[in-house]
């Protein structure tokens, strides 16, 4: 133990107004690197519509919810489709229908990104995941419902797609690239499928 | 071994992620101290209760084991509510 005498009065010591003044910069600095701190976030998009990447992003997403993560899954372009709860052709021009027609009308349409045999494929791939006692990718979607995972559709997607809300899942927000950008840079991870 | 347990989750039979998850729900209504005892016989949940037990707010993994039941391997997961 060194003795307190050892620190008394020495004449080069900073002045507690010295002091006073390092710690309101030090505070400044800690209250700007706190800003960019990443949150208890974890975000994805959702870019795919392939029945096996749509699988994997429900699974990501759950798993990390249950580990206390607030998770946000931003659907764009052909992950939209997984968010579908049906066709409806009203107020479409020509393009658009076809466009719809073409893709798959809900998320139990979805393909397989290998081995699709025109629609087969997710039917076996269904089957075999049932078989092995893996939850379905409804049951999946559900799931990350009930753990508050919130369901993002990416509004310039939709529109180039002419996609309508009504055909969304009912209360699914509507957002774009900004609000995206601003949930990862706050998450503590991204993903891109 | 066996060691004492509050309250008992079965997910044997259920695959990844669904374990984590419900284990994940039933630790939420768990009152401080108690301890739940989880059977699960997917073989990722050894590594994945580590991880979830990490990640939930003072919960703590008291012990992990492996009892054979009629040829099935069977894990046993013990998580104590920290409170």
């Amino acid at each position: 133990m060194t003795p307190a005498t050892d620190v008394a009065i020495r004449e080069d010591l900073p002045t507690i107004e010295a002091l006073m003044a390092r710690i309101a910069a030090l505070e400044t600095q800690v209250a700007d690197l706190a800003e960019r701190v990443p949150e208890n976030k974890f975000s994805m998009v959702v870019l795919s519509g392939d029945l096996d990447k749509v699988l994997a992003s429900f699974i990501i997403a759950t798993g990390a919810a249950s580990l206390g993560l607030e998770v946000t899954m931003f659907f764009t372009f052909w992950g939209l489709n997984a968010l579908k709860t049906g066709r409806s052709l009203g107020g479409k021009d020509l393009l658009e229908r076809m466009m719809s027609l073409m893709t798959p009308g809900k998320s139990t349409e979805l393909n397989p990104s290998h081995l699709s045999f025109f629609g087969a494929g997710a039917q076996i791939m269904r089957h075999m995941m049932k078989m092995k006692n893996v939850a379905s990718l409804e049951e999946l979607m559900a799931m990350a419902t009930e753990l508050g995972v919130t369901m993002m559709a990416c509004e310039m997607s939709m529109d180039i797609m002419g996609i309508k809300q009504s055909e969304l899942l009912p209360d699914t927000p509507v957002a774009g690239v900004a609000t995206f950008v601003d949930l990862a840079t706050r998450s503590r991870a991204t993903l891109f499928i | 071994m066996a060691r004492p347990s509050d309250r008992t989750l079965d997910v044997r039979g259920q695959r990844c992620p669904m374990p984590i998850i419900k284990a994940k729900k039933e630790y939420e209504t768990l009152p401080p101290g108690q301890v739940l005892k989880v059977l699960a016989t997917d073989k990722a949940s050894v590594f994945d209760f580590q991880s979830l037990v990490k990640n939930l707010k003072g919960a703590q993994l008291l012990e992990q084991e492996t009892v054979n039941e009629a040829g099935t391997d069977v894990y046993v997961h013990y998580i104590q509510h920290g409170g």
